[in-house]
């Protein structure tokens, strides 16, 4: 049965907006939705445009949007995703401007990568010798040097869609990289650029980076790991690290989540009182104050043993 | 069938009329929630921004607590708590070894999880335990002629691999599947599966503004008369948050946003005040009246 393919078609030199075009290819049954682009395009319709090179899942060039999610092309066999629609729509990779069909323009991807360093920077006097890192140093930054660069996470990233000055997973991912090496010698400086805003703490946790990565590299993962580091390393006068302070007491000594507590502890005294006034009389005509007394559990010293037990 | 039961604190708190309905609910399509009152917060994604063993730590106290009274479900109401839940259970339930280290931390408080137990949420219950043709049977109001915008939550969705789609790969779309058994329309549009903004309402408002309204509005734009969530911090955003969100964007949009359990509950027989309908911050009037629920 042939495949049907729905592409997003549009040439800045001849067309005033972007329409569709529907083709049907017939494919092996290992194919895959690069396999049936190239298909079309060196067989039916030679103006369609596409980046694609290795064909293999290495080079990350191929990367777009398949039934609405950002994947590889050429890592997408037809027959994992014929149950997600009798035809399948291909279009460019979102967050990024289009240049014709589906090649996107990346400046603002690489554009974000060199602002992140992403390069080692030693402190000291070059080593006599090989510098030895412990297996779990590697293990842990390993993930993040999967990176291909392919900007699938990029283009998913609902944090972008409505703010284009966030670093973005791509770039923060390979912040983390270095941020976590044990050879690099500015995790100081590093960190305390990326928690200035539309760094870390600009990521809204949606796991779209991490459903879209080809690699496993699960940059939201690592935004998080570089959020543990910060606080860490006592980067504690924002918005987020208080948030995750408040957050924390609360069920430390009760158990459970004071909502109370926690904006107090998040928005700082008094300004906490003005920001949430206009919520809380409205909550308050809604009979729908959360609880001003907070109560917890009753074995809330359990609790408090095991924070205490982790150091936290 | 018999659940282990944790509301989470969010539904007892910043949206304390989630819980009635859902308990209502859940008695009357017989499902018996055991509530787990020494449970503790899951740490909403929140707690992992400290400590990761912390939070696996504390999820497995409350694993450990279901297996004490001898349930292997735990069920929720929260798609964050469930989220975070499937996570930590997929990780201790895959590596053995990191298991034994957690259960090191548990043991001075007398407690150790064997890893029996499965997590779900209300809305996957309902689906694939009652199943939609048993709920059918139960409708008293069918909403006929309401059009309803699903909107999921990020923690029901992804990541895919800890939340069971390999076996259940249409979870994606059981609200659609809801909607129409409780005899109203779903309404299809982009936004449905993307994030609301909770997370980053306190850090950065005016991004998570400008996915309230963009959500809120693209729900309207399509047609829908009130948009439906299984996720309480969802709930919160786009329903809280939307006055300001349409301030900031420069129109009103007045979209009601109704909890999971409301919207059945509303199609099971209960009433306004049952349902808790009109304790939100965007009138839900223009579904009560479209739909006929009982004023009570």
């Amino acid at each position: 049965m042939p495949t049907k393919l729905d592409v997003y078609r549009y040439d800045p030199e001849t067309d005033q907006e972007a329409g569709r075009q529907q083709y049907e290819v017939d494919l092996p049954e290992y194919g895959t939705v690069l396999d049936g682009l190239i298909e079309i395009r060196d067989e039916q319709d030679g103006t369609l445009s596409m980046r694609c090179s290795c064909r293999s899942a290495i080079c990350g060039s191929c990367s777009m949007k398949i039934n609405g999610q950002s994947r590889l092309a050429c890592k997408t066999l037809i027959s994992q995703i014929e149950h997600e629609s009798e035809t399948i729509t291909v279009d460019p990779m979102g967050n990024m401007p289009v240049i014709k069909d589906l090649v996107v323009n990346m400046d603002s991807f690489w554009d974000k990568m060199r602002a992140v360093e992403p390069y080692l920077q030693p402190a000291g006097p070059e080593p006599e010798r090989e510098n030895l890192v412990s297996n779990d140093s590697m293990m842990r930054l390993a993930v993040a040097m999967n990176c291909i660069m392919c900007g699938a996470c990029v283009s998913d990233c609902t944090v972008l869609e409505v703010d284009e000055s966030f670093l973005g997973p791509a770039a923060l991912a390979k912040a983390f990289r270095f941020a976590a090496d044990p050879r690099d010698g500015h995790t100081e400086e590093r960190l305390k650029s990326y928690v200035e805003p539309s760094g870390i703490w600009d990521c809204t946790r949606c796991n779209m980076c991490v459903q879209a990565c080809p690699k496993d590299v699960e940059p939201m993962e690592r935004i998080m790991d570089m959020r543990v580091m910060a606080i860490e390393s006592g980067l504690t006068d924002s918005r987020g690290a208080r948030h995750v302070e408040g957050f924390s007491n609360s069920v430390k000594h009760s158990g459970l989540l004071d909502e109370f507590a926690l904006a107090r502890k998040t928005f700082g005294f008094p300004k906490w009182g003005f920001e949430l006034a206009p919520f809380g009389i409205r909550r308050l005509l809604r009979r729908r104050l959360p609880p001003i007394i907070h109560k917890g559990i009753s074995t809330a010293k359990s609790i408090t043993r095991i924070f205490e037990r982790l150091g936290v | 069938m018999r659940y282990a039961f944790w509301p989470g604190c969010v539904s007892r708190g910043g949206t304390p009329e989630l819980y009635p309905a859902a308990t209502a609910v859940a008695a009357k399509v017989g499902m018996e929630l055991v509530e787990l009152d020494q449970a503790n917060c899951t740490g909403a994604g929140v707690l992992g921004e400290r400590n990761d063993e912390l939070v696996d730590t504390l999820n497995a106290r409350n694993f450990a607590i279901a297996e004490q009274q001898g349930l292997d479900t735990l069920l929720t109401i929260c798609s964050t708590c469930q989220g975070v839940m499937s996570s930590v259970n997929y990780k201790l339930r895959e590596r053995p070894e990191y298991l034994a280290k957690i259960n090191e931390n548990l043991r001075a408080e007398g407690l150790e999880y064997k890893g029996t137990v499965r997590v779900t949420h209300m809305m996957w219950a309902i689906v694939e335990e009652m199943g939609l043709d048993e709920l059918k049977t139960m409708v008293v109001n069918p909403l006929h002629g309401i059009k309803v915008a699903p909107f999921y939550g990020c923690y029901v969705l992804r990541p895919r691999y800890v939340l069971g789609f390999d076996e259940h790969p249409d979870r994606g779309q059981y609200l659609e599947k809801i909607i129409e058994t409780l005899g109203a329309e779903p309404i299809d549009y982009e936004g449905k599966w993307r994030c609301c903004g909770f997370p980053i309402m306190t850090i950065n408002e005016s991004n998570g503004l400008r996915m309230v309204a963009n959500h809120t509005q693209e729900a309207k734009d399509k047609g829908a008369h009130i948009m439906v969530t299984p996720c309480p911090l969802c709930h919160i955003s786009l329903d809280e948050f939307q006055p300001k969100a349409g301030n900031a964007a420069g129109r009103p949009i007045n979209m009601p946003v109704l909890h999971l359990p409301q919207m059945i509950g509303s199609a099971l027989g209960f009433n306004v005040k049952e349902m808790g309908l009109k304790r939100h911050i965007i009138s839900t009037e223009p579904f009560i009246q479209m739909s006929g629920v009982s004023r009570g």
